[in-house]
């Protein structure tokens, strides 16, 4: 199924319509002989900040794999910049596209400061491991999302939602313009949830960054996400912008949810009341 | 060489990023290190030097440390010279040159597989060797023979041979599209169950003195060990050394998980590739010089990681560690104990207090 754009509208108004960022182009995902993602089409533009809902195991995370060359499509092509990611150097990749995996591992010890330093990785060589420049994006980095004060403590001594704050921190180090995050909200309560949405939505904001998000959680989705991409059984159903998206019919249709949709009173956003599971 | 804050970078002006990482930059390389990741590391290296200077001293002739010390610098009169650089050194360079190897191969395999369990004997160069030396001294009958050429040559090459194949189908067996730590020790358990119960039919079919004879190799021993089985392994370490120091950077960012060392950059399955080899070739060639001395490779990474402070395996510390711990099993095996006692038997009496007494005491939880 493909789902053309048409509502693309230019940041700047000057008629020059964003480019496309990050493209998958008849892409089919499996694990093994389990196809899990069938034909998706899908466009990302500069400076657009997506959300991927879906039920669970309609295949949003293995997207967000393959959207950030963790998996190898078995057929169609994912593009960056519009060139095959997969003929496109790792490294060169990491400079231009970051990624955290949902339940990131920080060794046992590590400091925030060393895992956010990690984050320049792909910038450095053997022999120049560590440059003024490096020091400076990561001092930035971490009192940017309010880490500098836990920068000598051990990741594995954090909260869970310091522990992403450090995390998306490491992210921000690396520089690069596009973000993809794996529901970067799980096992954190409301109030953390939403602390670490709004850190992703200034990143998108002040710092200008593209960021595809993998979320559960669909009136959040809507409130922080510029456009919505919804998947079912691994085939992308509808994507436009929240209101577009998250319609009463949509969420019988991909979550089998009967629900009212009304508009956030804080944001306008949609926002989804759950009635009752429907029942095929 | 600088070793001071930058004073040339004025985006340093605000607070350091963190109290205990200094700057090194010499020319364009530049690098940052802790204090205690250069402290420790010279501190095992003077209690190697201490620990292989009472060891060199000791035997049927006793020589004092300062006479040893002297002796090694080029003084010292013919006898010293003699007991010390021709009787008692190659032994010693063995200990030290074992120990270095195993040492840095356990590091290596232990931040790889981001399993402190994980170590040679678990990835099958420990069964393997056994089998392929076993099979010389029992089929080939070195046990007879010891200063053969089966005895002097064959061991050493079919260990070294039959513990890299043992590895290399531990790890080929392992692989999907890259390794996933977990599956690869539980491989290597499975693998190394299979490599002792050849060496035990092997045993039990073969002549008692040859049996015997293997049962020594089997438990790792310097008896009886010289120039002969060290210069084969220090030219292997000319080369694996520099490599695995080399891999230092991506074991780095390895640990963190295969996609985000992805999203970092890393080829994961290469480098896990290259690090597999350069692990399973320095325990082989260690193994082939002194045997399967076991113990050392999982408990040395262990022990320096707790030293350092740090999150991973420091590969110079746990490469000296390894050096001292066995420098000082042979030296206790040596004077405390009966004559000629193998010193695999003492590296797990000496190592395993000291890591339980690290756990015990340490603020982290165990990962053991």
């Amino acid at each position: 199924m493909t789902v053309t754009d048409s509502r693309t509208h230019s940041p700047t108004g000057l008629g020059q319509p964003p480019a496309v960022r990050l493209a998958a182009e008849g892409v089919r995902l499996a694990y093994g002989d389990k196809v899990v993602v069938d034909d998706l089409d899908l466009q990302l533009l500069d400076g657009s900040f997506t959300a991927i809902v879906g039920p669970n195991g309609c295949g949003k995370s293995t997207v967000l794999k393959a959207l950030g060359r963790l998996l190898r499509p078995t057929s169609g092509t994912v593009l960056l910049d519009g060139r095959a990611i997969t003929d496109t150097p790792t490294r060169e990749v990491a400079k231009v596209l970051g990624l955290l995996p949902q339940t990131p591992l920080a060794p046992e010890g590590l400091t925030v400061a060393d895992l956010v330093a990690r984050g320049r990785h792909p910038h450095q060589s053997w022999l120049r491991q560590w440059s003024s420049d490096d020091e400076a994006v990561v001092t930035e980095a971490l009192s940017w999302t309010d880490m500098a004060e836990h920068a000598d403590s051990p990741v594995d001594a954090l909260s869970g939602g310091q522990r992403q704050r450090a995390w998306i921190s490491m992210a921000l180090a690396q520089g690069t313009d596009l973000l993809l995050l794996d529901e970067p909200t799980t096992y954190l309560d409301l109030a953390h949830q939403v602390d670490v949405l709004e850190l992703v939505s200034r990143l998108h904001a002040e710092k200008g960054r593209t960021v595809v998000v993998v979320l559960h959680d669909l009136n959040l989705a809507a409130r922080y996400a510029k456009r919505l991409v919804a998947m079912k059984d691994g085939v992308l159903v509808a994507s436009g912008t929240p209101q577009e998206v998250l319609t009463e019919q949509l969420l019988a249709d991909v979550f089998e949810l009967e629900a009212r949709v009304l508009p956030d009173p804080v944001t306008g956003t949609p926002m989804v009341i759950p009635i009752r599971r429907l029942r095929s | 060489m600088s070793t001071t804050a930058p004073t040339t970078a004025p985006t340093r002006a605000s607070a350091p990023r963190s109290r205990n990482r200094r700057l090194l930059r010499v020319g364009r390389v530049s690098a940052t290190y802790r204090v205690r990741d250069v402290l420790v590391p010279i501190a095992v290296f003077l209690v190697l030097v201490l620990a292989a200077a009472v060891s060199l001293g000791r035997g049927d002739y006793p020589i004092g440390v300062v006479d040893v010390l002297g002796t090694l610098v080029g003084l010292g009169d013919e006898t010293q010279r003699l007991v010390v650089l021709e009787l008692r050194a190659p032994r010693i360079a063995v200990a030290v040159l074992v120990g270095v190897a195993l040492g840095l191969s356990g590091a290596l395999i232990q931040t790889f597989a981001r399993n402190p369990l994980a170590s040679p004997d678990i990835l099958g160069v420990t069964g393997g060797a056994s089998i392929g030396a076993v099979s010389v001294i029992v089929l080939g009958g070195a046990g007879t023979t010891a200063t053969g050429v089966l005895g002097g040559v064959g061991v050493p090459a079919a260990a070294l041979l039959g513990g890299m194949v043992v590895a290399f189908l531990v790890f080929g067996l392992a692989w999907r599209q890259g390794v996933d730590g977990y599956r690869l020790v539980l491989i290597g358990i499975a693998l190394s169950a299979m490599a002792h119960a050849i060496v035990n039919y092997l045993l039990t079919r073969s002549a008692i003195w040859d049996a015997a004879a293997a049962n020594v190799w089997i438990t790792g021993s310097l008896n009886g060990r010289g120039w002969e089985q060290a210069l084969p392994l220090a030219l292997s370490l000319l080369v694996l050394i520099p490599a695995a120091l080399a891999l230092s950077r991506v074991l780095g960012v390895l640990q963190y998980g295969d996609e985000t060392a992805r999203a970092l950059g890393v080829r994961v399955p290469l480098a896990q590739g290259v690090v597999v080899v350069v692990a399973v070739c320095l325990a082989a060639f260690a193994v082939a010089a002194a045997g399967p001395i076991q113990f050392v490779a999982l408990v040395v990474p262990q022990i320096a990681v707790r030293l350092t402070a740090g999150s991973r395996p420091p590969l110079v510390t746990s490469a000296l560690l390894g050096a001292l711990l066995l420098v000082s099993s042979d030296l206790v095996a040596r004077t405390v104990l009966p004559e000629s006692f193998p010193v695999g038997v003492i590296t797990a009496i000496v190592g395993a207090p000291y890591l339980l007494w690290l756990l015990v005491r340490g603020r982290r939880r165990s990962t053991l």
